[in-house]
């Protein structure tokens, strides 16, 4: 186990008429190498959630436990959980600063006090598995690339920390449907290469469906549900009362069983779709 | 720290100091101030003592709002009554060392801190009654007479405008930056000064870029809104003085004419 | 009067680059009519001209080559620019970015301001523009403190307020999330049912794009693709090319003919394929 959660409670402004509980009670736990997608309409807690993982927001109550380190200690090494949890933010692509893209990326590795050899390997690294060209790039300034390139550099100054746990918050978020399906690719071979943890924070429950092997729901500040894609979204009226959808294709199978029509309407993606209707439509043939 | 001060945040109500016309406040607490500097013994301040728990009260402004609006500020009302009361020649009452206390220190130290605190309450209470589009607008009227010589009055209040708009944005931009730089590794609470000063670098960097970039799509908004300055522009609440406007204007100039007089009695 | 809204006449767009100092061109030689009252969507992936389009309409930047009409006036001719602009409004994307004033209607007003028009009037238009979008509850409220959503339709409340013929909206969801998109495409659809507003919406999501009477794809400059969503989604293939996307249900039956089945190829919403099949 890489993460547990006991009982965290965070409360914004404590003791004032603005109180709100804005993580209630979360119990959770992680397993090395899964790849996790944490869904929720905006102000369920998911940010507030992803922000306690390395130590940004101190929890009201509970603790929280990151490869048997319990990070809501007070002599920890923070430095060192936020080596361990990389966070990357939305729209990552604001944060860049450096004049150089080399500059950029090494800026984590330098925080964490490596060598200039060590941090020159993990930058060439980085950029290739975010499928940048390190001798085309590495001298050019981050602020000249197009926007989806800008937010790849920004991930691979993520990347190069070398964490345990990669979290990534709405990473497509503005971008077009063929940069959303790069920077996608892009995790999933991340995720195949380096088998580290991943928690992907999305609003498209199509993406979700594609690249995930769980998901956690959220909603006003708990744990909702916590489940394999294929239990979460058969639960389609309970995710749209929470102001959440199912990928469009799983909702068709769905009102098409509703209809009568004998299939099975666990399905998260077009091409099971396809074989699912295709059976369908031979066994009705030979009927 | 940030959200102690008072001074600018405005405090929603409906009590006549609210409803008063901007500019008529302005000049109010124009006067106040003036007349602030004009006196010079402790009698007229329970006059001004006396108008401030007035307008506290009429105003439905928490008294401890306004004080907790002081505390920022606390660290100058001390230096300035230190060096009063240290640095003022006279009777001497104690020493300590190098540093001497007189009585004439000990008056001049207590008149000068309490004149700060009643500046502060003052154009506290002026920011926390008004809110901020009034208070440029009424900058605005007041300004518009000089136009003529030249100065930019429209100009000047549209920048406050953009800039009340994008303080609480850019705070937040702050805010996501550093957390974001932190994630990375980034320390901006321990080293030195000169260490911090250079920590800073991942925060500003990225900030002011985004707020160039903020300010250029605002700009090129404004303009497919038919933004052409400030000729020919109408309001939708166009400032009207009304009985009460004028009726205060007339007795707050003499009740302060009257508090400046004292200086001359 | 012509029922033509929008006109452009051979548009050229050229600019030259900030970082190799080359002429790029970001649109080349569009010629396109939009009708009073259509909903047009624009589809084509980042960079490839469609916000540029979108700004040569209400004459934000000039075309090097090629005239662009809006209700007849040339967006070159200086005298018409002001009247231009209230007549094809426009919507950004980053709502935060285009909201001017610390209150709600105060910010509704800033484009009728700028019109000289009368107090009274405004305070009209003010109420009218945010019982449209659905916002007259916030009016006193402070623009940083409303959902994505909420500031995105203030922003076309504002734009509202001018009593613009046209809208275009420049990828106005693309930050927003899935509760504020719907909230935006839902007041968008009703300024086009309702308000009889001419829509142009820039954007690049497919269930926005079925919406409209008819789609453009831009690719480098130039529309390689048109017609109603229908005939649009079904070249698969095409989209696909393009880097854009085709509803799930759409690519559904587009495997499904490829497969051998014979269905209907030209569907792009679940109800037609549950009744189709």
């Amino acid at each position: 186990m890489i993460m547990k959660i006991n009982n965290l409670n965070y409360i914004y402004n404590p003791n004032t008429p603005f109180e709100k509980k804005a993580l209630d009670n979360i119990n959770l736990e992680i397993n090395e190498g899964e790849f996790i997608g944490l869904i929720g309409h905006t102000g369920s807690g998911k940010s507030t959630l992803v922000q306690h993982l390395n130590g940004l927001i101190k929890p009201s109550s509970g603790a929280i436990i990151i490869d048997g380190v319990n990070i809501t200690d007070k002599d920890v090494n923070l430095k060192e959980i936020r080596q361990k949890v990389g966070l990357v933010f939305q729209y990552p692509e604001h944060q860049l600063f450096e004049e150089t893209i080399y500059k950029d990326i090494a800026f984590g590795p330098k925080n964490l006090g490596l060598s200039d050899d060590e941090v020159d390997k993990r930058v060439k690294e980085s950029m290739e598995l975010v499928g940048l060209d390190f001798e085309a790039l590495k001298d050019r300034s981050p602020f000249e690339l197009s926007g989806g390139q800008k937010r790849r550099v920004a991930i691979a100054g993520v990347i190069a920390m070398k964490p345990k746990i990669l979290v990534l918050d709405e990473p497509t978020a503005g971008l077009d449907p063929h940069g959303r399906d790069e920077i996608l690719g892009e995790i999933q071979k991340l995720y195949d290469k380096e088998g580290i943890t991943i928690i992907l924070v999305s609003h498209s429950m199509e993406d979700i469906a594609k690249l995930v092997q769980r998901i956690l729901v959220m909603h006003r500040g708990k744990l909702e549900m916590d489940g394999k894609p294929r239990e979460i979204f058969k639960k389609v009226d309970e995710l749209e009362n929470l102001g959440l959808g199912v990928p469009q294709i799983t909702k068709f199978m769905k009102i098409f069983k509703e209809k009568g029509n004998h299939v099975n309407d666990d399905i998260l993606t077009v091409h099971e779709a396809k074989e699912e209707i295709l059976k369908f439509l031979r066994r009705k043939k030979d009927a | 720290m940030l959200k102690d001060i008072t001074i600018g945040q405005y405090f929603p109500g409906d009590t006549i100091i609210h409803r008063l016309d901007p500019r008529i406040k302005i000049i109010i607490i124009s006067l106040f101030i003036a007349s602030l500097f004009f006196v010079n013994s402790f009698i007229p301040y329970i006059f001004i003592v006396a108008f401030i728990l007035l307008t506290v009260k009429i105003s439905g402004v928490p008294l401890k709002f306004i004080l907790k609006g002081i505390k920022p500020l606390l660290f100058i009302i001390l230096i300035t009554f230190s060096i009063n009361i240290f640095m003022t020649k006279g009777e001497v009452l104690y020493e300590l060392g190098p540093l001497t206390v007189t009585k004439e220190g000990i008056y001049l130290a207590t008149f000068m801190a309490l004149r700060l605190i009643f500046l502060i309450t003052g154009t506290s209470l002026l920011t926390l009654t008004t809110s901020p589009i009034a208070l440029t607008d009424g900058i605005e009227k007041l300004l518009s007479p000089f136009k003529r010589i030249g100065l930019p009055a429209h100009e000047l209040a549209m920048m406050m405008t953009i800039a009340l708009r994008f303080i609480p944005t850019l705070l937040e931009e702050t805010d996501k930056i550093m957390k974001a730089q932190m994630a990375r590794g980034a320390d901006f609470e321990s080293g030195n000064i000169l260490s911090r000063a250079k920590n800073l670098v991942p925060l500003l960097v990225p900030l002011f870029i985004n707020a160039f970039r903020r300010a250029d799509e605002l700009a090129t908004a404004m303009e497919a809104r038919c933004y052409r300055g400030g000729d020919n522009r109408t309001r939708l609440n166009e400032l009207k003085l009304k009985k009460l406007d004028i009726v205060s204007l007339i007795s707050m100039t003499i009740f302060f004419g009257l508090i400046i007089s004292t200086r001359y009695i | 009067m012509s029922d033509i809204m929008i006109k452009a006449d051979n548009v050229t767009y050229e600019y030259k680059s900030l970082i190799d100092d080359n002429i790029h061109q970001a649109v080349k030689e569009i010629s396109l009519e939009v009708k009073k009252g259509e909903f047009l969507v624009i589809l084509g992936h980042n960079g490839s001209g469609k916000s540029t389009l979108a700004k040569l309409m209400n004459g934000l930047i000039m075309p090097t080559n090629g005239n662009v009409y809006v209700a007849g006036m040339d967006t070159q001719d200086e005298k018409n620019i002001w009247n231009i602009r209230e007549k094809a409004g426009m919507v950004f994307q980053n709502p935060d970015n285009q909201i001017v004033a610390t209150i709600v209607e105060e910010d509704v007003a800033f484009g009728p301001e700028n019109l000289g028009i009368d107090p009274k009037e405004i305070r009209a238009r003010v109420d009218k523009a945010l019982e449209v979008v659905e916002m007259t509850e916030y009016k006193k409220h402070a623009p940083h403190l409303l959902s994505g959503g909420q500031k995105q339709r203030v922003g076309i409340a504002g734009i509202l307020a001018m009593n613009p013929d046209c809208i275009i909206l420049d990828e106005p969801t693309a930050m927003l999330d899935p509760i504020g998109r719907i909230e935006v495409m839902n007041t968008i659809k009703k300024l086009n049912k309702n308000e009889n507003k001419t829509i142009i919406l820039i954007t690049h999501y497919m269930d926005e794009a079925v919406e409209a009477d008819r789609i453009l794809v831009m690719e480098q400059g130039q529309i390689v693709m048109e017609g109603c969503p229908r005939n649009i989604f079904k070249q698969v293939d095409k989209i696909k090319e393009l880097g854009l996307d085709v509803p799930q249900v759409t690519e559904l039956v587009y495997e499904l003919r490829k497969a051998g089945i014979n269905l209907k190829d030209d569907i792009i919403s679940i109800e037609e394929l549950v009744e189709l099949l």
